[in-house]
């Protein structure tokens, strides 16, 4: 049966030969590879998850008055998105458990996004050949960030509505065309009824065919290219050595997949997330409760509360306090990021020679702690970015918590820099004489 | 074969965890012994007639793949019985799934369904693939990356296509143009997004005599609020209008601290601020009446009310723009006029 369906393809297609080199291609096994593979399951769940929400999400500011099922907001008048997502969370059958999970799997696609990158950054895969798909990679970030910084604003709830005033104030403080590209993409002054329809084209279309082109891409690549090997026995940048595709990595891969949607599923069913109709309705004349964003916005929010308060003027104009922290500092780290692979080549290590094994984070000890370092000082942002709720939880005031971090903000990096240093030139000395060296241009 | 078998180094604590490490990446042998295994994995291959066969580098038999009889049967049994169960447990789910969905559609039920039959049918996968399917490492050359220089050369030139093109100049440069021209009105078209940012940065939103009302609409008289108290207002009739939202404060008239050109805009130590944020554009929404600070719940900006909503601490730098009040007859607050200056947050052409 399988054979007549294949040959039929096969006569068509003259697949045989393809289809063999691909069951038959090797694959390295690492449980760090698993990452990525977990960012792209999650994507295709974020995709039919997606898919579902969309036929109910209604993406329109127009207000109305609630007369739905959630009585506690009964003749409240609101956002026709905010009414349809209450419609999804009390009415839709299966719809508060595909809206929770969808959510979920957006938190844990940044989240393997963000391991992935520091996997390949410690063992310096991102060196040639790799640097485009370290480029790509990136973009897949800066893309998944926006996309979830937009599907959590659709909902028009009085805590996302908060976001979506301070991602107005930081685009209007750019320089000469602010204003211009704040008004291009808000349609106006924040809150106006032109940002949903946007916010709502750009999430489920947009975005989504760009992210999904390039994750293609970055697959292809990968294929292409081959994956890297750690080193070990008979791994060279001349050979690979991994399990083969069929059967045995398939199982375990689509294992994998399953694995990742149990999680989204067991956090969708158990664990409450974004209860917009606790938070209500975004309304002029309501006080916020402690505004948080979801974690991969938290570093954001820890610089825009760090910076010091200060405004620069060029003659007549103003450049705001909060384009040097929202605009200046995440241009700056992601180009950073973009440009690593060839800085790395210029100030650290001068070496322009194609790498197929990897390093093991004590074998590049400055790369791994600068790596560190800067995890360290996103992660004092992250944490700063609930300084206020540190406060309340310590008995202390803003004030002394902010102080106290605004040293930490340079004090941990650089101390998380120096052992790290030291660790991995103590490891080294210990490790060397057994480890397996890269075999470069064996 | 053994091949893919760590080697643990020694050499103290340190040396253990990292052997437990590159144990876990890779194993560590020296180059000399790589080398002899690929030269091993190589004449491994060599056996094997189907064309283009991958080379086995190393091969284990699948821990559940004992032979009836063995010593290991009673276990090579539970294995399987563990994976039976597996995706036995992920069909009952599904199918207890169907049934929640179409009985009750409790949420927490259905979706531990979900979870039930997803986590147990990927266990099932894995311990499959772990149990009885063969643990084998294949080796494959790479491929060299870039082209050799004949054949780079032979793209570039066929590319180029020298001879087959003429009038080449001339006719790409106007085609560059034409692109050029594309891409402009195609750019244009987003100014369809874009209506122009002023005057609506800088509006005129208070007008002189506009009573301030709640978000309900009822006017708000000199004698709503007590001292140290603060309220929500907007002007009469636009309650929507876009940064229109105005806290009201009312303080004790004696610590008033104003500058002297706006001491005649708080009768009745009322004093009247933006509500929208200069730092980020939240709503300033809380207020410390002991201190006399609004704060805004974002980024816990405080701004001095006796002073003129100065910035006395948080990312802020800029005050909030006043609303001058008075009273009418009637006891009434209406705006004198605008706002002090725009409100919300800064942008490059704020006044």
């Amino acid at each position: 049966m399988i054979r007549e369906i294949g040959d039929w393809f096969d006569a068509r297609l003259h697949l045989a030969k393809f289809v063999r080199k691909a069951l038959n291609h090797a694959f390295p096994d690492h449980w760090s590879f698993m990452l990525g593979e977990i960012a792209l399951y999650s994507f295709v769940f974020l995709v039919v998850s997606g898919v579902f929400l969309a036929m109910f999400f209604n993406g329109s500011a127009v207000q109305q008055i609630y007369h739905g099922s959630y009585k506690a907001l009964d003749g409240v008048s609101v956002s026709a998105a905010y009414q349809s997502v209450l419609h999804i969370s009390f009415d839709v059958r299966a719809g508060l458990l595909i809206r929770q999970m969808h959510h979920w799997a957006a938190l844990i696609f940044l989240a393997a996004i963000v391991m992935h990158l520091s996997r390949i950054f410690l063992t310096a895969a991102y060196r040639r050949p790799r640097e485009i798909n370290w480029m790509i990679g990136l973009t897949l970030l800066l893309l998944a960030l926006a996309n979830g910084f937009f599907g959590y604003s659709l909902a028009d709830d009085l805590l996302s509505a908060a976001g979506v005033r301070i991602a107005y104030s930081v685009l209007l403080s750019i320089p000469v065309v602010g204003s211009w590209l704040t008004f291009a993409f808000f349609g106006g002054v924040v809150p106006t009824d032109a940002t949903i329809p946007r916010m709502y084209a750009l999430h489920i279309f947009v975005i989504p065919a760009v992210l999904a082109a390039l994750i293609g891409l970055h697959l292809a690549i990968i294929w292409k290219q081959r994956h890297t090997n750690y080193p070990g026995p008979g791994r060279t940048d001349r050979t690979i050595v991994g399990s083969r595709m069929w059967p045995s990595y398939a199982a375990k891969s689509v294992g994998l997949c399953f694995l990742v949607f149990a999680v989204i599923a067991f956090l969708g069913a158990f664990v409450q997330i974004d209860p917009v109709w606790i938070y209500g309705p975004d309304n002029p004349a309501a006080i916020l409760p402690n505004a948080q964003p979801d974690w991969y916005l938290g570093w954001m929010e820890g610089v825009l509360r760090l910076f010091p308060a200060a405004h620069v003027h060029v003659g007549h104009f103003l450049i705001p306090e909060i384009f040097f922290p929202g605009v200046l500092f995440p241009a700056l780290l992601f180009l950073l990021l973009y440009t690593f692979p060839f800085l790395e080549r210029w100030f650290i290590l001068d070496d322009e020679r194609t790498h197929h094994i990897l390093l093991l984070p004590y074998q590049q000890p400055l790369t791994t702690a600068f790596g560190c370092a800067l995890f360290m000082f996103l992660l004092v942002l992250f944490f700063s970015g609930s300084d206020d709720v540190i406060a309340v939880a310590t008995g202390n005031s803003v004030v002394a918590i902010r102080t106290i971090l605004r040293i930490l903000v340079f004090v941990a990096p650089a101390a998380t820099f120096f052992i790290a240093y030291a660790a991995c030139r103590l490891a080294r000395r210990h490790i060397a004489p057994q480890a397996a060296p890269s075999v470069a241009d064996d | 074969m053994n091949q893919g078998r760590r080697i643990r180094p020694h050499g103290g604590w340190i040396g253990a965890a990292a052997a437990a490490f590159s144990g876990w990446t890779a194993g560590g042998p020296s180059t000399k012994g790589l080398r002899m295994q690929m030269a091993m994995a190589g004449e491994n291959s060599f056996g094997d007639t189907t064309p283009d066969s991958p080379r086995v580098f190393s091969s284990e038999p699948a821990p559940g793949s004992q032979q009836h009889g063995s010593p290991q049967e009673g276990l090579r049994n539970l294995a399987t019985l563990l994976v039976l169960f597996a995706f036995m447990l992920a069909l009952g789910a599904s199918i207890g799934f169907v049934v929640v969905y179409w009985t009750s559609a409790s949420h927490a039920l259905l979706g531990g369904m979900a979870a039930l039959t997803m986590a147990s049918f990927g266990c099932g996968l894995v311990l499959w693939s772990h149990w009885f399917m063969k643990h084998e490492q294949v080796i494959d050359v790479r491929e060299t990356l870039s082209s050799p220089p004949a054949e780079q050369q032979a793209v570039t030139k066929d590319f180029l296509a020298d001879d087959q093109v003429q009038r080449r100049k001339l006719l790409l440069g106007l085609v560059s143009g034409t692109l050029a021209a594309f891409a402009a009105a195609f750019v244009s078209l987003f100014r369809s997004f874009a209506r122009p940012p002023y005057p609506a940065l800088k509006p005129t939103i208070w007008r002189q005599g506009d009573r301030l009302v709640t978000l309900e609409g009822r006017p708000v008289n000199i004698n709503t609020l007590d001292v140290g108290s603060t309220l929500s207002v907007f002007p009469e009739n636009r309650i929507d209008a876009e940064n229109a939202q105005v806290v009201l404060v009312r303080v004790n008239q004696n610590l008033l601290r104003l500058p002297a050109a706006r001491a005649n805009w708080a009768p009745s130590g009322y004093l009247a601020y933006s509500r929208v944020c200069t730092h980020a554009g939240c709503s300033v929404g809380l207020y410390e009446a002991e201190l006399c600070l609004l704060e805004c719940p974002c980024h816990q900006s405080t701004f001095d009310v006796l002073s003129g909503a100065q910035p006395t601490g948080g990312p802020a730098d800029r005050e909030l723009p006043q609303l001058p009040l008075y009273a009418d007859a009637d006891g009434n607050l209406r705006a004198r006029g605008d706002f002090s200056a725009p409100p919300g947050p800064g942008f490059w052409g704020l006044p």
